[in-house]
């Protein structure tokens, strides 16, 4: 176990939600699934979330976010990277979102949205299947 | 999917998207990383290079974000390589360093990257040697790279940096002396942080008597890294073992020891994955003896090495 | 043959906490422990902390709510206590919670999503309208800046005509668990803890009918934690509160007994009733003999209690008033003081007037209409229940004592151990639903294809835009160098050892929002920043 490419994660609570129970076992779940989770911790700014992005040049930018909040932080962190040369990251949310949000959210970016009663197991596939073996 | 020479030319321009991309390939290993290591490389191009190691609890990340903070302060440009332990089953890892760096993100001059150690015994991964290469040739004038902290001796990061920072903290459980075999013989400075805590003076006078024993002056010092206390004398100690260095022509004979060891490091695993690769066969085939022990597995390992030392005719590794 | 017949679903049967249940109970699992398990109002209070409880008085049934700006939230109050909810329990959103106003570049997106916005004395007198502060008692669910929220409050009912004397009511003012499991932290720990203490000498002396900490281990339990977890933690919390206390100079027993606490109930019945048993009994013990107190309203440990929302599911949302039933019914069957029970669509959003209704009328039928409030302590003396009540005692015992070898409450927190062990909980209750270990009905098992929830509570993204809006128009319309003396009052008096509360008080009268007395507080004590990370 050396060298190849490992899939890279960035598990990012945005905003001022201090839930993160769910994005802790998001990262372990990645974890024992032998991904590098890079994980930033409470209260991230959408440009701190891209900056870390591009800088670790993860495949995933995983959101969690529990606090309503999801409207106006996902989709500007979805612009930040799209400008700053990051477009080909997938871009995940998670939390409390109603479901009549995510069409928007896609729209605006967001790949998938994974809500409360998804599996770890679930995320664990879709990104295997999404990210793109180089 | 990028073109080499569309992040190479990204990379010479100073962008840091491509110099994250080109971090990943390099740390990836295998010709790309070679290639792309060579058309990149600028000659005479140097780095600062510091390890910050030491157990876990030290308070390393703090330390090395107040460090990369006073060299933002004054113009220079500052990578941060933050290395955390990859899971030996899964080979995944969780790399929390960058929590700790609030107090220098967004900073301009400033890169940080997690590595995992990707099962390297010594606290750093193979990659970390060659993504160092990366960084210099961008143009950094420091790197600092903070390890794993498992405790134990982590000499790789003596071949990989000009100075070596070791941190401890008072009241570990562990008197000085106690601290894993080899970790005073590799220190260039010795930093008791959290020195508000009880019992700093008591650890930095073990720190000092164990250090006596070293042939070269080590500097022990106190910090309290999370305000910001005896970072100034912490600075001027890096500056000075540097400066010396330098004077002494000691930088040279590090870097000639660093690369000889990476050279050999590097070929080395050539040649392993090359062995490994060659030799699953013959060790299948062998297997019903060495199992029932009719053949010694060390002849036997003799035997493999020297038949693929003068294997002919097959691909070169 | 006998093993087929008696062939049981599982290998072992274990609760949240990992304890093994037996078959059957017996006489001799509770062996002769008679005088602890004593009389409900008698030291160690294991049944209880009144003799008459629900006989004298029901729990008191109080919804958490808050939303959007303060005429909303107002609103709500007045149909909650139209339904017949007998006290408040105010939500603020994550803005208010972290000392940060409507305008803040970090409140975009948040204002009035989770909570009601609060940003000045203006919007809380709004909150109150048409409620009487001395007939209504209210629990706050802040924490960094209890303090001023606090002063807000008495400055409302001090318009309203009422002393503070009268006041009756909670701050949450719990900052420990904010570090351990919920997030909401903006000073550091040893400043945080004089800001604790400043209020608790404040109010002994002016607010004396007020609970001036609700010490939680609600949410140390929904991040994740067993139940053993969540008593010993809180307990741990608790002990480092008084420890605190003590060091400020103040009588353990002036400002113990208006202590309280607040519990989780989960989705193990008897291990909830077992649990808050044995919570009551330990605090008591810890009281007499680690503090020495000689009140017996010292040793009496009250508490809140609200259904665990983390057990409620967005799959086929009806099925959680069920869940939130049996939750309810076990709190009051352990004792509660005071009770929230969560609204069905809780995993989805926040509770629409139907759904907290039904939530409502949850506790008001087991209080009319189930009989169990018309005995105290029912269940005591079933071997099972007092066995289970033991053993917690005991296995929180020792996780107390492992938090002691530590340092206490402050540095487990500090080292990251508290914050460990639940996430390694998490962890392992996470495998369990995916493994199917443990059954989540509708989620892992009896699954139904569902269409999208419809009406539910939605915040208008436009409550951002008004608060704004009014911040601007308090700040033209106030006596600026009124506010401009008291912020610069409150930072002296911050940077010395004198008691806050006064010039809080004035400076909120002063119409200063809650953004410009905090951050005066930040320049004075600084932010805290977490040293922990992952696993």
């Amino acid at each position: 176990m050396s060298g190849g490419k490992r899939i890279r994660v960035l598990v990012a609570k945005p905003g001022l939600d201090g839930h993160d129970r769910g994005a802790k076992i998001v990262a372990r779940a990645l974890r024992d699934a032998g991904m590098e989770v890079v994980y930033t911790g409470l209260r991230q700014t959408p440009e701190q979330i891209t900056e870390a992005a591009l800088q670790e040049d993860v495949d995933v930018v995983a959101l969690s976010c529990l606090s309503g909040a999801h409207n106006h932080l996902f989709p500007r962190v979805v612009d930040l990277l799209r400008q700053q040369g990051g477009s080909d990251i997938l871009v995940l949310g998670g939390g409390v979102i109603p479901d009549e949000d995510i069409p928007g959210l896609k729209l605006k970016g967001v790949s998938e949205v994974f809500l409360p009663g998804a599996t770890t197991q679930s995320i664990v596939e879709y990104i295997r299947t999404h990210v793109p073996i180089t | 999917m990028f073109l080499l020479h569309e992040l190479v030319q990204g990379f010479q321009c100073g962008d840091k998207r491509a110099l994250a991309r080109c971090v990943s390939i390099v740390e990836s290993g295998g010709v790309r990383a070679e290639n792309l290591l060579a058309a990149v490389a600028k000659e005479g191009k140097r780095a600062r290079l510091i390890g910050i190691t030491g157990p876990p609890g030290a308070g390393k990340s703090t330390l090395t974000a107040r460090i990369a903070e006073v060299f933002l302060d004054r113009g220079e440009s500052v990578a941060l390589l933050l290395i955390d332990p990859s899971s030996p089953f899964t080979g995944g890892a969780i790399l929390g360093d960058r929590i700790r760096m609030h107090a220098i993100t967004g900073r301009r001059g400033l890169y940080m990257r997690s590595l995992g150690s990707r099962g390297s015994l010594g606290g750093l991964s193979r990659a970390v040697p060659p993504v160092v290469q990366l960084l210099e040739c961008f143009g950094f004038d420091t790197v600092i790279i903070e390890t794993v902290g498992t405790g134990q001796a982590e000499t790789d990061v003596v071949s990989t940096v000009d100075t070596v920072v070791v941190v401890s903290v008072p009241g570990l459980g562990d008197d000085v002396q106690a601290m894993k075999a080899g970790i005073m013989e590799i220190a260039d400075i010795f930093v008791v942080n959290k020195a508000d805590r009880e019992g700093s003076e008591r650890t930095v006078r073990q720190a000092e008597e164990a250090l006596k024993l070293q042939p070269k002056v080590v500097p022990v010092l106190s910090t309290v890294a999370i305000s910001g206390i005896g970072l100034p004398d912490l600075v001027v100690a890096l500056d000075s073992h540097y400066a010396e260095m330098l004077d002494s022509n000691e930088l040279a004979t590090r870097r000639k020891a660093r690369l000889c060891t990476t050279i050999l490091a590097h070929a080395g695993s050539i040649l392993s994955d090359a062995l490994t690769d060659w030799a699953e066969e013959r060790m299948a085939r062998a297997w019903p003896e060495i199992e029932s022990g009719s053949v010694d597995i060390f002849t036997f390992a003799r035997k493999l090495a020297t038949e693929f030392q003068t294997r002919g005719g097959e691909n070169d590794c | 043959m006998e093993a087929k017949k008696h062939s049981e679903r599982k290998s072992s049967f274990k609760n949240t906490s990992d304890i093994e249940l037996k078959r059957v109970y017996t006489q001799s699992d509770v062996g002769g422990d008679d005088c602890d398990i004593g009389l409900p109002g008698a030291y160690p209070f294991t049944r209880g902390v009144q003799p008459t409880m629900y006989r004298g008085r029901f729990w008191t049934m109080r919804q958490y709510a808050g939303m959007a700006s303060a005429e909303e939230s107002n609103a709500r109050y007045r149909y909650l206590l139209e339904q017949g909810q007998t006290g408040l329990s105010v939500a603020f959103d994550l803005p208010t919670q972290i000392g940060y106003d409507s305008d803040h570049f970090l409140a975009q997106g948040e204002v009035g999503k989770v909570g009601v916005a609060i940003d000045s004395l203006l919007d809380m007198e709004v909150l109150f309208s048409g409620i009487p502060l001395d007939k209504v008692s209210t629990s706050m669910t802040i924490n960094a800046p209890a303090a001023v929220l606090l002063a807000m409050y008495i400055a409302v009912a001090m318009k309203q005509g009422v002393p503070p004397t009268k006041l009756n009511g909670t701050i949450q003012n719990d900052i420990l668990k904010e570090y351990a499991a919920r997030g909401t932290y903006i000073f550091p720990p040893r400043q945080s803890m004089r800001l604790i203490t400043d209020i608790f000498a404040y109010c002994a002396e002016h607010v004396p009918e007020w609970n001036t900490i609700s010490i939680s281990g609600y949410h140390i339990r929904e991040a994740g934690a067993s139940a053993v977890q969540e008593v010993a933690f809180t307990l741990s919390d608790g002990m480092a509160y008084v420890q605190a206390a003590l060091e400020a100079g103040l009588a353990v027993d002036d400002f113990a007994p208006r202590l309280s606490f607040f519990f989780n109930s989960h989705v193990d019945f008897f291990e909830e009733v077992a649990k808050f048993r044995a919570a009551r009994r330990l605090w008591a013990k810890i009281m007499r003999e680690r503090f020495g107190t000689q009140n017996p309203r010292s040793q009496m440990l009250r508490f809140h209690t609200q259904t665990g929302g983390s057990t409620l599911t967005a799959q086929q949302p009806d099925n959680n008033i069920i869940r939130v039933t049996l939750q309810a019914l076990a709190a009051v069957l352990g004792g509660t003081q005071s009770l929230h029970t969560n609204s069905r669509d809780e995993a989805l959003a926040l509770p629409t007037e139907e759904s907290v209704r039904i939530a409502l009328r949850t506790q008001q039928i087991i209080a009319y209409e189930s009989g169990v409030a018309d005995v105290v302590d029912p269940l005591a003396g079933s071997y099972y229940v007092e066995s289970l009540t033991n053993e917690i005692e005991k296995a929180a015992l020792e996780q107390i004592a492992r938090i002691d070898a530590l340092g206490g409450a402050v540095k487990a927190i500090e080292q990251g151990y508290m914050q460990r062990e639940i996430q390694d909980s998490a962890y392992t209750w996470q495998q369990q639903v995916e493994s199917k270990e443990r059954i989540v009905v509708g989620v892992n098992q009896f699954q139904v294809r569902e269409s999208a929830p419809r009406g539910l509570e939605r915040v208008d993204e436009a409550v951002g835009e008004r608060q704004r809006a009014k911040l601007a128009l308090l700040k033209g319309n106030r006596d600026n160098a009124r506010v401009q003396a008291a912020l610069s009052e409150l930072e002296r008096c911050a940077s010395t050892a004198e008691n806050v509360m006064p010039a809080v008080l004035e400076a909120v009268l002063a119409y200063a929002t809650l953004g410009e007395v905090c951050d005066v507080f930040r320049r004075v004590f600084g932010e805290y920043r977490p040293e922990e990370t992952l696993a």
